[in-house]
This record gives C-alpha cells, sequence and structure tokens, in this order.
C-alpha cells in the first residue's frame, strides 16, 4: 500500500493537481465563510426577533422558533436534499454550489441563532429594565447595554461551531459541488490510491481548522479569566 | 407552476422509515458507548497520565476533531482494502463514529473531571476520605453531574450525524428516504416526512434524557 | 501537657516561605483565636495543621503524640480527631444538607446509619438546620451552608475544631448567626483554633490570642492584653487599625 503511494507521489503533487486541490479548498472555506457571515447577521436577528415582546410581532416570531427548533434537528445531509428538491423546480438553473451555499446559511442561522440568544439572554433583566428607565429604545438597549455584555458568552461556542461547520461542509459534496471531499473523490476516482487522495484531504481539511479550533480554545480561555 | 403534494405513497413507506429510524438510534447508541469508553480512557490520559500518554491523547484528539468524519470514514472504507483489510460499509462507518465520537467525548469528560471544585476534594480530605472515597463520593457525582447536559446533546448530535452512513449505502433512516424517494419519485414529501421523523426522534431522546438527568443528578436540561 | 502542641512549624510555596518557625500551644477545651493582616500565614498555618498542605519544618504534637504528616496512617488519625470549616463553607454539592453531614461518619468511620442519623439531627438542630436537612447547598444562603459546614465538621467528634475565617464571606447580616453557632460550641470540650477578623467575637470567646505577621508568630496572650495593652508595637497597629473601622 505504502510504495504505490510512493510510486504515485509524484504524479499526484503536480502543479494541476494542487491547483485543483487549492481551488477546492478555497470552495470549502467560501462555503464556510458566507454560511457563517449569513447566519450570524439573520441568527442574530432572530435571536433579537424572539427576545422582542411585542404582539404585532408574535406570528413571525412563531415562525422563528419552528424554523430555529426544526433546522437544529433534521441531519445536514437530509437538509441539502430538501434544499435541492425544493428549489430545482422553483429556481431551475440554480447552480450545485448555490443550492450548498443556501443550505449551509439555513443551518449555521438556526445554530447560531440559538447561540446568540443565550448570549443576550446571559445580560441580567435588571440592566435592561435600567435601560429602559432611561428611556431607551429597544435598538438602542441592544446596541449599547446587551450587546457590549453578551459577545462575551456568545464568541466561544460561536467560534467552535465555526469549526464544527468547516467539517459539515463536506457533506455537500453530496451534491457535486467540487470542494474539498469531493475533490477527494474525483482524485481517486483517476486512479491514485485512496490513501493518497483522502489522505491528502485529510490534511487539508486539518490545515483550514486546527488554526481556528486554536484560535477558539484561546479566545474561550481569555474570556472566561477575565 | 403547480405541484400537488401527495403524501400517501410516503405513508405507505412509513413502516420501513421508522424500521430505518430503529437503525440510526442503533447507530447513534453504538458510537455513543463505544465512543464513552475510548473518551473515559482519554481523558483520564489527558489528565493524569504521564508526557507521553498526554501527548498520544492530545494528538489522538486533534487529529480527529480537525478533519471531517465523512473523509475518515471514506479512508477507511476505500484506503484499508488495499493493505487487505475489507471492511463492511456499517462496519466501517461504525469505527469512524467510535473514533470521533471518543475524541469529543475525551474532551468532554476531561472538562467535567477538572471542574471539581478544588475545595470539594480538601474538605473530603480533611473529613478523612481515601482516595478511592475521594473518586466515588466526590469526583464522580461532580463529574458526571457537570458532564451530563454536554453528553446528552452529543448523543442528540450523533443521531444526526449518523445520517452520513447513508453515503455509504447503510440503510438507516436517511439511507431508506433515499431508497422510497428514488422509487416513488415523491422526494420532497419524502424527505419532509423523514425530517418530521428526525425532529420526533431527537426530541424524544432529548427529553427522556432530560428526565433522567432532573431524576438522576438534579440537572436542569433544556429540552428546547 | 497542652492538647495541641505546635512547635518551630514552617511551610513553604514553591521557594516562598510563608510560614516561619511558628510555635504554639492550646489546652483541652481551650479557644486559640489567630488574627493577623491578610497574607500573614493563618489560612496555610490551618492547612499544614490538618495535613492539606505539607509542613518544611516543625512539629506538632497532639495529646503529646506526633503528627507524622507524611505517613497516611497518621494523617488518617489525625483527621479523626480533628476538623476544619472553611471560609468558602466547601459542602459537597451534589449532596443533600443531610448526607453532607453523614457521609463521613458512615462511609469513612463506618458508624451504623441510624445512630449517625440521628446525631446529624441533634446537631442540626443545633446549628439551627434541622429545618433544611433535605435540602441541596445551592438552595441555601452563605450563612445556612456555613452552619451546615458546622454540622459537618462536628459529625466527626472531632477533639480540635479549626475554623479558618468562617464568616468572611458572608453578607454582614449573616454573620451573627454563624458567630452564635460558634459561640454556642466554646464550652463543650472542644479545643478550638479560630482565624478570625471579627475582633468583638475573638476578645468575647478567646482564652487566648495570637498575632501573626508575615508568616511569624508576633505575640500571643490573654485577650485583655493582645487588645488592651499589645506588647508588640506591630499588633498594636494591626489592632488599632482594626478597631477603628
Ligand atoms: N496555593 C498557594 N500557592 C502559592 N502561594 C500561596 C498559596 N496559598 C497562599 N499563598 C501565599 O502564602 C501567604 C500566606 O497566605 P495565607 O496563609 O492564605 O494568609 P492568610 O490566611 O493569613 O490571609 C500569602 O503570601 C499567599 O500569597
Ligand atoms: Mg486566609
Amino acid at each position: 500500500m505504502l510504495d504505490t503511494v510512493m510510486q504515485q507521489a509524484p504524479a499526484f503533487f503536480n502543479p494541476h493537481n494542487l491547483v485543483f486541490i487549492l481551488q477546492a479548498m478555497g470552495r470549502t472555506l467560501g462555503m464556510t465563510i458566507v454560511g457563517c457571515t449569513t447566519g450570524f447577521v439573520l441568527g442574530m436577528a432572530i435571536a433579537v426577533l424572539r427576545g422582542s415582546r411585542s404582539v404585532l410581532l408574535l406570528p413571525l416570531r412563531l415562525v422563528a422558533i419552528g424554523y430555529v427548533e426544526v433546522f437544529r434537528r433534521i441531519p445536514f445531509l437530509v437538509i441539502l436534499f430538501i434544499v435541492l428538491f425544493v428549489i430545482e423546480p422553483l429556481l431551475p438553473g440554480t447552480s450545485l454550489l448555490g443550492i450548498a451555499t443556501i443550505s449551509v446559511c439555513l443551518l449555521s442561522t438556526a445554530f447560531l441563532s440559538e447561540i446568540i440568544r443565550a448570549g443576550l439572554e446571559s445580560v441580567p433583566g435588571r440592566q435592561i429594565d435600567g435601560a429602559h428607565a432611561l428611556n431607551f429604545n429597544a435598538l438602542q438597549t441592544l446596541v449599547m447595554v446587551t450587546l457590549p455584555q453578551s459577545w462575551k458568552v456568545i464568541l466561544p461556542p460561536a467560534a467552535a461551531f465555526v469549526v464544527m461547520f468547516v467539517k459539515d461542509t463536506s457533506l455537500a459534496s453530496q451534491l457535486g459541488v467540487i470542494e474539498l471531499t469531493f475533490a477527494g473523490k474525483m482524485l481517486v476516482n483517476r486512479g491514485f490510491s485512496p490513501l493518497l487522495g483522502f489522505g491528502a484531504i485529510l490534511v487539508c481539511y486539518f490545515i483550514l481548522s486546527y488554526p481556528l479550533s486554536r484560535a477558539a480554545a484561546r479566545l474561550e480561555k481569555r474570556l472566561a479569566a477575565s | 407552476m403547480d405541484y400537488t403534494f401527495q403524501f400517501s405513497e410516503v405513508f405507505a413507506e412509513l413502516p420501513y422509515l421508522l424500521g430505518g429510524a430503529v437503525v440510526t438510534l442503533e447507530i447513534a447508541f453504538i458510537s455513543f458507548w463505544g465512543g464513552a469508553v475510548i473518551g473515559l480512557g482519554g481523558a483520564l490520559a489527558k489528565v493524569y497520565g504521564g508526557p507521553a500518554l498526554k501527548k498520544t491523547a492530545s494528538t489522538y484528539v486533534t487529529a480527529l476533531t480537525n478533519t471531517p468524519a465523512l473523509v475518515q470514514i471514506f479512508l477507511l472504507y476505500y484506503a484499508l482494502p488495499d493493505a487487505g483489510i475489507l471492511l463492511g460499509s456499517m462496519t466501517a462507518v461504525l469505527i469512524g463514529l467510535v473514533l470521533n465520537a471518543g475524541a469529543y467525548l475525551t474532551e468532554i469528560i476531561r472538562a467535567g473531571i477538572v471542574s471539581v471544585r478544588p475545595s470539594e476534594m480538601d474538605a473530603g480530605v480533611t473529613l478523612g476520605m481515601s482516595r478511592l472515597q475521594l473518586v466515588r463520593y466526590v469526583m464522580l457525582p461532580h463529574t458526571a453531574k457537570t458532564i451530563y447536559a454536554p453528553l446528552s446533546n452529543f448523543f442528540v448530535w450523533l443521531v444526526l450525524g449518523s445520517s452520513l452512513a447513508a453515503l455509504f449505502g447503510v440503510e438507516e433512516l436517511t439511507g431508506r428516504a433515499i431508497n422510497v424517494s428514488t422509487a416513488n419519485l415523491r422526494s420532497i414529501e419524502t424527505f419532509a416526512v423523514v425530517a418530521v421523523i428526525y425532529v420526533v426522534l431527537t426530541v424524544m431522546a432529548s427529553a427522556s434524557l432530560a428526565l433522567a438527568g432532573r431524576l438522576m443528578f438534579r440537572v436542569r436540561a433544556k429540552v428546547f | 501537657m497542652p492538647h495541641l502542641e505546635i512547635v518551630s512549624l514552617s511551610s513553604r510555596y514553591g521557594s516562598e516561605e510563608v510560614l516561619k518557625e511558628v510555635s504554639l500551644a492550646a489546652d483541652q477545651g481551650e479557644v486559640l483565636s489567630v488574627i493577623g493582616p491578610s497574607g500573614s500565614g493563618k489560612s496555610t498555618l490551618l492547612r499544614v495543621l490538618i495535613g492539606l498542605t505539607p509542613p518544611s519544618g516543625g512539629e506538632v504534637f497532639i495529646a503529646g503524640e506526633r503528627v507524622d504528616y507524611s505517613s497516611r496512617r497518621s494523617l488518617k488519625g489525625l483527621r479523626g480527631k480533628m476538623s476544619i470549616v472553611f471560609q468558602e463553607y466547601n459542602l459537597f454539592q451534589n449532596m443533600t444538607v443531610m448526607r453532607n453531614v453523614t457521609v463521613a461518619p458512615i462511609k469513612i468511620k463506618k458508624r451504623p446509619r441510624e445512630q449517625v442519623e440521628r446525631q446529624a439531627e441533634a446537631l442540626l438542630a443545633k446549628v439551627g438546620m434541622a429545618h433544611k436537612q433535605d435540602a441541596y447547598p445551592e438552595e441555601l444562603s452563605g450563612g445556612q451552608q456555613q452552619r451546615v459546614a458546622i454540622a459537618r465538621a462536628l459529625a466527626t467528634n472531632p477533639e480540635i475544631l479549626l475554623f479558618d475565617e468562617v464568616t468572611a464571606a458572608l453578607d454582614p447580616e449573616r454573620v451573627n448567626e454563624v458567630l452564635e453557632t460558634i459561640r454556642g460550641l466554646t464550652n463543650e470540650g472542644i479545643t478550638m483554633i479560630i482565624v478570625s477578623h471579627e475582633m468583638a467575637f475573638v476578645r468575647e470567646v478567646s482564652t487566648r490570642v495570637a498575632m501573626m505577621d508575615e508568616g511569624r508568630l508576633v505575640e500571643c496572650g490573654p485577650p485583655a492584653q493582645i487588645f488592651d495593652a499589645p506588647r508588640q508595637s506591630r499588633t498594636r497597629e494591626f489592632v488599632s487599625s482594626i478597631l477603628r473601622h
């Protein structure tokens, strides 16, 4: 097995393959960045919405709760299939990468909104009352009182989520998006040994994930200490 | 466009799909308990082991938690035959998930062990407890209580994560969903029903784990 | 012969010596209080006495018998005779009040459960916590937890009882209930070493008071001497600075 690897190595590590892998790595990274950014923005919106007490927003709030609770309880693979089957007839011509990205955003929004909500709720109610007593409106309270205090609670689990998320994107390979995992499959299909092909892909994931997880661990320690 | 939903063909396959749900739970169970054994060993090695043992355990955790389980299982499934080891798809998936769970559970259990308050250990020592009694009466109960909620969450995560077995042809819930939808061509309906089954499955798991936790450790775990 | 005799006891954290050749003695039933600024080594003294922190020199005798802090058997014997109550209560959070009090006598001293539970009920009544015996520590106030910790220490039938700033972490209105509890124990023949900043209390209950500073024993004498006519200028400074507040 190892001699096959040695024998194939020169052919495997040719510039053409390396560019191919790097592009795939870029797609994995791209899905992660788009997914997490969208997830953070929409998740924040949902968290704030769920914290509001307005009766007018009640129907919207129920929809948000339903969405968050359901999407945190379905496997990402099933989300991918559902998005695929819904989008294909509705918006024909949407690229596979587009479908994968939508799925990824649906997943991250659900999880990140929960993380953000827990953070917002960690700020003691009497401070919110204090802000209201000073005539702050909801937005002012959020920006000036709640957020500055809750990011310490939000960031560590959010960072840990991003680390998990990088790996979750590997399932998008199932749709045929040429991200890292699919690239690995293609290389193996081209005749490279699975040890070499998937081994290289594992190393690529590690390169993406390790600095992130170190940063997340350091962040957690730093924020826990302060 | 007009599309009429038709669930009758999916409902006809409900027993088949529910059978898949049982397989899903089985995979999650085996991965969880296999992982728990590894995780306990890993956590003890990380907290109490010598330098070599510590290093080994943390290398294992770092390697597995920073790469996707899916690709790890690809490697097991496709590369091992070159070394003369032929794994069935279910076996490959189980080995992969157990090793993964072991890595995550090492971290969860380790965090529980180090969270034992030194002051409570002091109190135990001054009351004359032996080392074994300290473990039995102070460390174990505290650790168990602390890690209970993360463990339940992790079990739910395994229920969802086990769906990757479908990609290797294992007929658990997602795998059977794929089979049903290719046969009846009612993909949306099939996956909608399967999504509902997953939701029910995980809510049931969280709820029963939360109840058990409340009875055993007075843990106030949230289901939602 | 003194009940507890401390001879030239020293201890260090790393290279820093925080207890420097302290010698003290207490007779049976005596209440010896230790005062001094924070960081002066009072807690370390108690931790060394009960074997949580190893001594780096000196000796300790209980009823004339030398304690060997390097021997597990000797430590076990020591902790059968000596108990401690900490500043932060240190109750087992996973056990009810009752279980906290009974776990050591039942599991370690192997005394019959019924007898222990009867004694525990009496002890909890004595510290005013009988009505909370099924509660968990997190459901109690600091003062209540501290009274349970005292009952737990008493349940091992100690001859010597150590108190380390047991009221320091409490709200002012909770301090008295705990001091009251300790006061009630002073006439039971238990030898007590009390580290405290509650000067009025120290003055009232102590038979003798020891003043520590920077790991050393500065002065030791009856309360009247320490509070009204200290022989050392350091004691005068400390006492007057505290009493002014
Ligand atoms: N675990 C420890 N490690 C290192 N130094 C310590 C430790 N505990 C206490 N010290 C040091 O020992 C000295 C005495 O502390 P302590 O006995 O707690 O004083 P007190 O109880 O009188 O306030 C202090 O200078 C303190 O910083
Ligand atoms: Mg102290």
